[in-house]
């Protein structure tokens, strides 16, 4: 991976980690908004959502569109696309060797229960 | 085929670990025994599809060491990771540490030491592991998540190929 993909990755992350810019993302999924009407829904202070908002912004997750006066912030795809496919690749790798793992777990209780059954017979 | 109770979930808690769950349908004991006696890892631990396992030494206790090694059935090319036991707590729980060891494939790691914590819990019959790897800077962990990268592109074709073929 091109180190630059990768400081975007932990850009994304990061950004990901909160539940108010995923709140954001999500509103921002259905179409473009106003830092006014994105703040709406929120508890919190329209500087604490302009902070919020240029963390997504640095992370590429969201850009600001032309209307100077409105400033619309729209939703980008890209980042969050490279994200959830590495998510994706990185657990398929770890998913095929535990796919093989229950096999071999499904072996080990096979055993078991032919042994305990063996032992009951041994007993009578 | 045996029945995949929930697909492998990975997170990043922070800049430098990565944390993978997955549950199994076992009780716990067994699933601790399928981590630490090497001819039933050796089964499962294949890495990349085209891999054979050839080593795999395990001398599970404190301080005791483990040596894993893969190679390419088509070229022979090889790689590996060794470490060291740090705890061992059947059933529950184990940590190792981790250095990747570069064999006939070359560098593509850091050669720093990653700590792997692996925790095991059993609810219901149902036991999850928990794998958290502390790679020990950022660094490490993005170019180990870089080279888990390409093996999982190639992987998860295949799956998606299996997927695809098991719907007609």
């Amino acid at each position: 991976m091109h180190p630059q993909t990768s400081d975007r990755l932990d850009a994304t992350f990061l950004a990901l980690a909160d539940p108010t810019r995923r709140a954001i993302l999500a509103r921002l999924a259905r179409g473009e908004a106003s830092v006014t009407e994105l703040a709406e829904p929120f508890a919190i202070s329209q500087p604490a959502i302009s902070k919020h908002l240029k963390m997504l912004e640095r992370a590429g997750l969201i850009t600001v569109g032309q209307d100077a006066q409105r400033r619309p912030r729209r939703l980008e795809a890209k980042p969050l696309a490279e994200a959830a496919a590495w998510l994706t690749r990185y657990r398929a790798s770890w998913e095929a060797s535990f796919q093989r793992l229950d096999d071999v777990l499904e072996d080990l209780q096979r055993e078991t229960s032919a042994s305990k059954r063996a032992r009951r017979r041994a007993k009578r | 085929m045996a029945m995949t109770m929930e697909k492998a979930q990975v997170t990043l808690p922070s800049d430098r670990e990565v944390q993978v769950t997955r549950s199994f349908k076992a009780a716990r004991p067994l699933v601790y025994r399928a981590y630490t006696e090497s001819a039933l890892v050796q089964r499962w631990l294949l890495g990349p599809p085209g891999w054979s396992m050839p080593v795999c030494e395990m001398d599970v206790r404190v301080g005791g060491r483990y040596r894993w090694r893969w190679r390419n059935d088509k070229d022979g090319s090889e790689f590996g990771f060794a470490g060291t036991f740090r705890e061992v707590t059947p059933p529950s729980r184990l940590v190792h540490t981790e250095t990747y060891d570069p064999g006939t494939v070359g560098d593509v790691h850091p050669q720093s030491e990653a700590l792997v914590s692996v925790t095991f819990m059993e609810q219901s019959g149902i036991t999850t592991v928990t794998t958290l790897i502390d790679f020990g800077s950022k660094e490490a962990r993005d170019a180990a998540v870089a080279t888990g990268m390409t093996d999982g592109m190639e992987q998860s074709y295949q799956l998606l190929e299996r997927v695809l073929s098991d719907r007609t």
